[in-house]
């Protein structure tokens, strides 16, 4: 399997990562998976609804990456992948800005599917980074979720 | 023995505090605590003892009250909301 985990400020593009991965996979690929998370312009229903005009991410260089690695290898124990592509986005981000890309390439399109998602559920509760939303009424850093955990417990 | 401390997103914001060098007189995580706990404010040590909270030493996770060496560096994760 191979892995690439990036973490930078910059934008990335679906279309060449997609472009990238079928390049590295050749023939052997089956399958494509791919996620991507924006930033929404309000909190979800039900909560603090005021408008959300931003979103700021913090890491921990070096284990950041190193905690990310770890998700995907954790899935390429569970099901059998190709390739997967990990960016996840930090700094100042835009509502509507991209933050997070996962793209899973695999002989079979169940493994892709599961791999894609279980690898979402874990950057949730388990990448080392922060988010904090900027909201008209000051800023907020985002409370981990119970939903997160139960998720991730599922698998 | 001297050691690096860091907090992270809300922990850095509730100490006023990115980075220090800590004089600690036990080598282990729970020197840590105990060289901070006079430096902080009730609210600030709560914030650091708070549910969720990790410790990393060097990058890696460490599990309960692990022993340390000079130099290491010690850091203090809230709870991650990535994704």
């Amino acid at each position: 399997m191979r892995r690439q985990v990036h973490i930078q400020a910059e934008d990335f593009d679906i279309a060449a990562e997609w472009r990238a991965c079928r390049a590295r996979c050749g023939g052997g690929a089956g399958a494509l998976a791919a996620f991507a998370g924006l930033v929404r312009d309000r909190a979800p229903v039900g909560e603090d609804e005021s408008a959300v005009h931003g979103l700021h991410l913090e890491h921990y260089p070096g284990m950041t990456e190193a905690s990310i690695e770890g998700i995907v290898d954790e899935a390429a124990g569970r099901w059998r992948l190709l390739d997967v592509t990990v960016i996840h986005r930090v700094g100042e981000l835009q509502p509507e800005a991209q933050i997070v890309l996962v793209l899973v390439a695999s002989s079979h399109r169940a493994d892709a599917f599961a791999a894609c998602e279980f690898v979402m559920d874990y950057l949730k509760t388990d990448a080392v980074l922060w988010k904090k939303e900027r909201r008209a009424n000051g800023d907020a850093w985002v409370q981990a979720t119970a939903g997160d955990q139960q998720r991730r417990g599922a698998w | 023995m001297l050691v690096t401390v860091r907090f992270f997103a809300s922990l850095r914001e509730a100490l006023g505090c990115e980075s220090m060098r800590l004089e600690i007189a036990a080598a282990s995580v729970a020197g840590v605590h105990d060289a901070l706990a006079g430096t902080l404010t009730p609210t600030q040590r709560d914030a650091l003892t708070a549910p969720g909270v990790r410790v990393a030493v060097n990058e890696s996770l460490a599990q309960g009250d692990i022993a340390l060496e000079a130099g290491d560096v010690v850091a203090f994760l809230p709870p991650v909301t990535g994704g």
